[in-house]
């Protein structure tokens, strides 16, 4: 039983990669939603895993932070956003999706390499995933840079979370638990503050496209 | 005798209180009162706190989730100062913004709430023991004066918001990424847990850390620091979001967010250094050090908006403080916690001189900026000897610091010294080209309804100059003892 649960942590950890490339692929806002959802549903069954193999109960409580912030308060609060923004429209990329793709693949190649010095070192039992773990976040992290409107942008800043949320579970076992709090604490205001903002830019600029904010050049 | 903890306790509650309350009542007309109350008392338990320190050693307080030695109770004095002195100047300064209609109630209630709580944000980062509450406090900084940035509404603000929350979102994602990574090191040799993270007990370890993990969290750490610092190449978002926003958070994000963050890096590369034999931490300082410093001072050439070129000011004296710190040792140690504490009050006396003279003009280009001291002598002549003191003109203590920093380059790094001279000169002749332009010649700017608060601007400037000509032998003492703790 042990062994099959943990290794169904590098099943997760393979179907968090997966979801990783889905976001950077699709092009529905709504659909990035869900996927975002389903990246955190994911994050909380990898957390509960790990926390009943290693006995650790505060591991326990931020999965349950997890799936309260993750997959039901803040998926809820960007699907108000969408609906009371009233945007549903086909995201453009500035990058188009098959060359993304391959970017994608290079930073996980780079991704794991990186990861493979430092997973030798810990003694975690998910340390393996460590390179899934930093490919996500890299793979957010195009996903942010290549996206021009507003909404996935954010979504890639949360999913960006989401994998160092993960690196953190799989390299050191979760870090500990009043840091865990700050940083979900943190996490919920950003994403309030985030809303609030979507409804500024849109009041100003009457559209959420980012490529408005590019006034301030240097001259 | 109460314990050592009390002030420490009401250092960090004040301003917590203060962003509640004035969440409630911050829209009324005695709103920006109380935020200088609260920003007073907040100064009196910071210096209470500090007068513990200088007399004692350092305190360990809440069971070891906070501590305060030499290295943060200067900060911390220097903190609540400078929010102190800032409070008094947005009294005036937020009455005027709201006759003018670019504030109104609620914004008010926003602005004064949200600037409480970064001080307490900013406290929190400085005395927190953890490094990743240190994290958390440095993300919920950003998050506080995110709304602040844009609360003028105006197009370019809310560019410029976003761009601050997205691009420091970013790096201080990076800098999670790195504090996981020192917990993965510490965990091997104390064991998991919270103590894993006290920065204390990680000093006590630091030469048993593993010197490949920490290599790669410090390179984490500076990056993702570095962004809040402004170090270039990451500083992008740090001109916007000073031209942009309010003046008096132009001031303290100058004045303090950038030093806040630069410590974090201190305290991150004495935990590298005892690690690594190498150098590598202090190498990269250095290097990001002079890169800022040198493209901040051609960038400011080509500035016509006054708040962004003193924005381009801070990037090149946070790089020159940083590649200080990259060199170490006693001097350049002291000399760098020196130019900490006269930047922050320099510039931020420059900040209020600005802000009152933006607002008289009507407009932030310096082409519509004409004759400060026809308009007030006060006024004009506090741009004036603010700019010569922050070009680093003596007898200020920009000039000293400067000089130590200079010394001490020629003596451990050589080919650095005329790169450095050459940018502070072309930081003196564009700098100096505009402030000369904008105080001399006919006025063009409007009355004011309500008394400016330019008392600071003068306190500021008179404590620059003090500590030019004479550092008080308790304060020389008092940075000997904080350059040692980051490795003089």
């Amino acid at each position: 039983m042990r062994a099959l649960l943990s290794q169904s942590i590098n099943l997760y950890a393979a179907s968090l990669l997966i979801v990783s490339f889905a976001m950077i692929s699709q092009r529905r806002i709504l659909s990035l939603v869900h996927l975002y959802t389903t990246q955190g549903a994911t994050l909380v069954l990898a957390t509960a895993t790990v926390a009943y193999l290693t006995n650790q109960p505060h591991l326990f409580y931020s999965a349950a932070i997890t799936l309260a912030l993750k997959v039901v308060l803040i998926p809820i609060l960007l699907h108000r956003v969408i609906d009371r923004l009233d945007v549903r429209w086909d995201v453009e990329t500035l990058i188009n999706i098959p060359t993304t793709m391959l970017i994608g693949i290079v930073l996980v190649v780079f991704a794991f390499n990186l990861a493979l010095p430092i997973s030798q070192l810990s003694s975690s039992i998910a340390r393996s995933t460590l390179g899934i773990a930093l490919a996500c976040v890299l793979l957010s992290f195009m996903m942010m840079i290549v996206r021009s409107k507003a909404i996935p942008q954010v979504i890639g800043f949360l999913a960006m979370e989401n994998g160092l949320f993960f690196a953190a579970t799989s390299a050191t076992n979760g870090m500990p638990m009043i840091v865990e709090l700050g940083i979900a604490l943190d996490v919920l205001v950003g994403a309030l503050i985030l809303g609030v903002f979507m409804f500024q830019i849109r009041e100003q600029f009457d559209s959420l496209d980012i490529s408005h904010l590019e006034k301030l050049r240097e001259e | 005798m109460l314990p050592a903890t009390f002030p420490l306790f009401l250092t960090l509650l004040l301003p917590v209180a203060g962003g509640v309350v004035l969440g409630l009542y911050g829209h009324r007309d005695k709103g920006p009162e109380l935020n200088a109350a609260f920003s007073a008392a907040t100064l009196a338990a910071a210096l209470w706190l500090t007068a513990e320190v200088v007399f004692g050693t350092s305190v360990l307080g809440f069971g070891e989730r906070f501590f305060i030695d030499p290295l943060n109770a200067f900060l911390v004095a220097l903190t609540a100062l400078v929010g102190f002195t800032t409070s008094i100047f947005s009294m005036p300064y937020m009455r005027i913004e709201r006759e003018h209609g670019k504030m109104t109630g609620p914004r008010m209630r926003l602005f004064h709430s949200m600037y409480q709580l970064f001080i307490a944000m900013m406290l929190v980062a400085l005395t927190t023991n953890n490094l990743g509450v240190l994290w958390v406090a440095m993300e919920a900084a950003t998050l506080t004066t995110v709304l602040l940035v844009s609360v003028y509404r105006t197009p370019a603000s809310l560019e410029a918001a976003w761009k601050y929350f997205i691009l420091c979102g970013v790096g201080i994602a990076q800098a999670l990424f790195g504090t996981m990574l020192l917990y993965l090191a510490a965990d091997r040799v104390i064991g998991g847990g919270e103590g894993a993270l006290l920065w204390t007990h990680l000093a006590a370890v630091k030469e048993q850390l593993e010197p490949n993990i920490l290599a790669l969290a410090f390179v984490f750490l500076m990056l993702g620091y570095g962004t809040k610092v402004g170090l270039v190449p990451v500083h992008n978002w740090l001109p916007d979001a000073h031209a942009e926003g309010p003046t008096p958070i132009s001031a303290v994000l100058s004045g303090l967010l950038l030093n806040v963050a630069l410590y974090a890096i201190l305290r991150c590369k004495v935990l590298a250094d005892g690690a690594m034999t190498n150098g590598l931490p202090g190498r990269m300082m250095i290097g990001f050090g002079i890169l800022s410093v040198v493209v901040a001072a051609f960038f400011l050439f080509r500035q016509r908006d006054v708040k962004r070129m003193f924005a381009y000011s801070s990037i090149e004296h946070m790089g020159l403080m940083t590649f200080a710190f990259g060199l170490g040792g006693p001097i350049a140690n002291f000399a760098g916690l020196l130019h900490m504490t006269v930047h922050s009050l320099t510039k931020s006396a420059i900040f209020f001189a600005v802000g009152h003279a933006t607002q008289r003009a009507g407009s932030q280009v310096m082409d519509e900026i004409r004759g400060l001291l026809q308009a007030s002598p006060t006024l004009g002549w506090g741009l004036t000897i603010g700019s010569l003191a922050i070009l680093g003109m003596p007898p200020f203590g920009v000039f000293a610091s400067e000089f130590l920093i200079l010394t001490s380059a020629m003596r451990q790094l050589p080919w650095a010294t005329p790169v450095l001279l050459l940018s502070l000169a072309v930081a003196f002749a564009a700098v100096f080209g505009r402030v000369q332009a904008m105080v001399f010649g006919d006025t063009n700017l409007a009355a004011t309804t309500h008394r400016p608060a330019l008392f600071p601007v003068f306190l500021h400037l008179g404590l620059t100059l003090m500590l030019g000509l004479f550092v008080p032998p308790f304060l020389g003492q008092w940075y000997r003892q904080a350059a040692a703790l980051i490795g003089g």
